[in-house]
């Protein structure tokens, strides 16, 4: 059925003829190590070569796959360059505009409180025009998972500024330098969203190496787990490149990035509400505000009243 | 008294048919004059089992709208004037993605913040173009609580058929007014009909759908839109609905939807008595326009009066319909003042005069004592 | 009277919303034609407050009364704003306590109307009222107009008194005798 679906589809994605492990011959001796995820379709997918985006679709899928969620999970596709991925992702798929994306992805849990919902978003998307709906599905503690690319330029658009493009940096719309004194400053989002009760977990990573995509694929199985177990609201933010709107090789732009982007935005755990020692949001939240009476749970509350 | 009969807000009473027509699922924010809404599903909607969340905007709201009617539910969402434009991008989406849901306007005068005071200086807004893009969606008109309760039902069955945005537009005089009103019957959620292209979890079970309004390549988009405008299409033929009030002779026809259709027919009353042969169609539906009921009209009307809070915006569908078979004129105020029946019965004297049309000595039905 | 329109108005907190549910839960009991609609937005916030009420046999048509035939008023603003509005053969009631300067009815624009100054505020603070002069005058309005049964209006008052705030419903109920006697 899926096959059939996919023909159907060819218009719009080139199709991969079959599975990669059913057109591979075996010789003796060699075994197949590693195959694509089942939740992600065997599509061409439309990111420029050397692109981060396809390593991270991969880990989405991938994780979708070990915690056998394909089948229960509605992803949300964002506007810029990963907007196609409604067509690579195997689960259910919305597509969002450009910043509701977290909006959107409220609504689909409240109806679906028991299925799993993430949201897949890049800078100008999640920091710019939605930060509104960043921040209150977050201080909501939407259970939620966001998986934010920060690769500091809007890439679909050929290149502009965004949110978190880094101080002087040259972009089509900075053309001497991100000027901090009239373009002010980049967004800091795990910092910026650490501060909200509703953050179950947060961390930064990058997937510039083996190592670092091993560790990038750890904490997003974590922020889909804490999802799972009601905790709260997740996300993973990713340290990306855009090599061809930065105009450098793969290479050469994560090297760019280690230099310039990972002191501004330095990778680990920024919340981790569980290995702060507490079941849930609400009882962090609660902790936090141990002064404040009125925003103690309720059992908690009753001896006072 | 029918003991089922209470004396509702129009506000609240189209929230509490909402509930009643499977809808459990509300995103809402605060704006005057559609508050009382917000606050009754607020109030009802968790111990329906349902959810009530108040957006951080507008735009937030319309969108949460958008996940849980591609999630399979009833949704709905309700502001007034100047919130509905931050929702026109979320409404073009949901049109691209064919997904249903309901959206209630409770107009106030525009442009800008206006006022707070009742208008219907929104029909443009509703019948056109709320969003970008090639799209209708149908919109009801109300006028008194008790259809507001009734066209809710008929709201959500249109946009569950249709796969379409629907409006409900009402003003700050029909949310904010008191009349008598018996409920509909309730509808378990559970006994509606299923939907197969909802983005629910595919279970492994089909392939995965997806509810989307991206259409790269130019020949699809066109397929697409061409395959919605065949269901309008539809819309039209079967859709239509208003109400016409003693226009079997009329020579001046009224027409006027919402409030200020409620005023007309006053002044109709008023010019029969006085031996005008007035009569008022009132489009229920604005899209689509009845533009049949109008039809029926043509043998005996001599002239048209549309009557609109606004500066004269449904006008230009009315002569669109009568395409130059008579006069079409207009009467309207707007700002958030509501026009008296005395004011529209002058414009109907006036027209009768203009055209030696009756009330005049010689045809004199008059009268004092009817 | 076919049709009974009424304006109510006064400050915001003095009831009048309230009063205005009272006569149209009447209406709507005897099974009538009923409307009523608040003035709303920022006046409401401690400004003037109104509403209008209609009782008619017929379908009503605006809901907005701008030719009442009762003007109730519980403060100055309030009668002067309105009081042009009533039509002849009309009546205006006034609460005396709030409002110093009640016209005669010899001095206003339309003939033949009765003019009724009720010290309403003050009743009901001997009376152990407080806080039902809206009442009180509402018990003045029906006895100037008739515009239901008697009993209707009681029962009406035991509809409009919330379930939760049943101990309320006596007062109400003296407050309306004590207005229609005065």
């Amino acid at each position: 059925m899926i096959e059939k679906d996919l023909t159907a589809r060819a218009e719009n994605v080139p199709v991969i003829p079959a599975r990669s492990e059913e057109i591979i011959e075996l010789a003796e001796g060699e075994k197949i190590v590693k195959t694509r995820p089942h939740a992600l379709l065997p599509v061409v997918t439309n990111y420029c070569p050397g692109c981060p985006h396809g390593i991270m679709n991969r880990l989405v899928a991938e994780v979708l796959d070990e915690l056998d969620i394909e089948g229960k999970t509605i992803g949300v596709a964002p506007v810029g360059c990963s907007v196609m991925s409604y067509d690579f992702f195997g689960c259910d798929m919305v597509e969002a505009a450009h910043g509701r994306s977290p909006a959107v992805a409220t609504g689909i849990k409240r109806v679906h409180p028991d299925k799993v919902v993430f949201a897949y978003q890049g800078d100008g998307d999640l920091a710019s025009i939605g930060m509104a709906e960043t921040v209150h599905a977050a201080t909501r503690g939407e259970k939620i998972t966001i998986i934010f690319i920060n690769n500091a330029i809007y890439g679909m658009t050929g290149g502009q500024m965004a949110p978190t493009s880094l101080p002087n940096q040259v972009t089509q719309t900075s053309p001497y330098g991100r000027d901090v004194h009239t373009a002010g400053f980049p967004v800091r989002i795990c910092e910026l969203l650490s501060t909200l009760d509703g953050v179950a977990y947060a961390e930064r990573v990058c997937v510039d190496s083996p190592k670092s995509i091993r560790n990038a694929k750890r904490a997003l199985k974590k922020a889909f787990e804490c999802q799972i177990e009601g905790i709260g609201y997740s996300i993973i933010e990713v340290v990306s490149t855009c090599p061809t709107n930065w105009g450098m090789t793969p290479q050469k732009a994560f090297e760019w990035m280690r230099e310039n982007m990972l002191p501004y935005y330095p990778l680990g755990v920024y919340r981790d509400v569980k290995a702060d020692g507490f079941q849930d949001i609400y009882g962090a939240a609660a902790k936090r505000a141990e002064g404040c009476p009125i925003a103690q749970p309720p059992a908690a509350n009753e001896g006072s009243k | 008294m029918a003991t089922n009969k209470v004396l509702m807000k129009g506000n609240e009473a189209l929230a509490e048919a909402a509930l009643r027509a499977g809808c459990r699922f509300f995103f809402g924010y605060p704006i005057t004059p559609q508050t009382e809404l917000a606050a009754y599903m607020s109030k009802r909607l968790p111990k329906e089992g349902g959810t009530y969340l108040q957006a951080e905007s507008e735009v937030a709201a319309i969108n949460m709208v958008y996940g849980a009617a591609a999630a399979g539910a009833r949704a709905m969402t309700s502001s007034s004037s100047p919130g509905i434009s931050l929702k026109g991008e979320g409404v073009s989406y949901i049109a691209g993605a064919d997904l249903p849901c309901v959206i209630i306007n409770v107009q106030r005068g525009g442009p800008g913040l206006g006022s707070i005071q009742p208008s219907q200086s929104d029909y443009w807004q509703a019948t056109r173009a709320l969003g970008h893009g090639d799209f209708f969606m149908p919109v009801f008109a109300p006028s008194t609580v008790q259809e507001m309760a009734n066209c809710v039902y008929d709201a959500f069955n249109v946009a569950d058929k249709y796969r379409t945005p629907v409006m409900i537009l009402a003003d700050g005089m029909l949310g904010q007014m008191m009349e008598p009103v018996v409920m509909p019957e309730p509808i378990d959620p559970a006994t509606l009909p299923e939907k197969p292209w909802a983005t629910c979890g595919h279970g492994g079970e089909r392939f995965h759908n997806v509810a989307n309004s991206l259409y790269l390549v130019a020949s699809k988009l066109e397929e697409k839109n061409v395959e919605r405008f065949k269901r309008y299409e539809i819309i039209k033929a079967t859709e239509q609905r208003a109400e016409t009030f003693l226009c079997e002779d009329a020579e001046i026809v009224l027409v006027a939807f919402g409030a200020s259709a409620r005023i007309a027919h006053s002044a109709v009353v008023t010019a029969r008595e006085k031996g005008i042969r007035a009569g008022l169609v009132r489009p229920i539906t604005l899209w689509p326009f009845p533009v049949d009921t109008l039809a029926t009209t043509f043998d005996t009307a001599r002239a048209y009066l549309s009557v609109e809070m606004n500066m004269g915006q449904m006008v230009d569908d009315v002569r669109l319909a009568v395409n130059g078979r008579a006069p079409v004129e207009f009467f309207g105020r707007t700002g958030g003042i509501i026009p008296t029946p005395a004011e529209v019965l002058a414009q109907i004297e006036r027209i009768a005069a203009e055209k030696g049309l009756g009330g005049c000595c010689c045809t004199c039905k008059n009268s004092d004592e009817a | 009277m076919a049709s009974t329109r009424i304006v109510l108005a006064g400050f915001g907190g003095q009831g009048i919303l309230f009063a205005g549910k009272l006569i149209a839960y009447a209406g709507l009991i005897e099974d009538r034609e009923v409307s009523w609609l608040p003035s709303y937005g920022p006046e409401m916030r401690g400004g003037t407050a109104n509403c209008s009420v209609t009782v008619a046999t017929e379908p009503i048509g605006s809901p907005l009364v701008l030719d009442p035939n009762v003007l109730v008023a519980m403060n100055q603003p309030s009668l002067d704003k309105f009081v042009d509005t009533v039509v002849p053969g009309g009546f205006i009631i006034a609460d005396s306590t709030m409002v110093p300067n009640i016209p005669d009815a010899a001095s206003l624009a339309n003939p033949g109307i009765t003019v009724y100054a009720i010290p309403a505020t003050e009743l009901a603070e001997k009376n152990d009222l407080k806080g039902l002069a809206n009442i009180i005058l509402a018990g003045k309005l029906w006895e100037c107009t008739h515009f239901c049964e008697r009993e209707t209006l009681s029962a009406a008052l035991a509809k409009c008194v919330p379930p939760r705030k049943q101990h309320l419903l006596e007062p109400n109920e003296r407050a309306l005798q004590l207005g229609i006697e005065s």
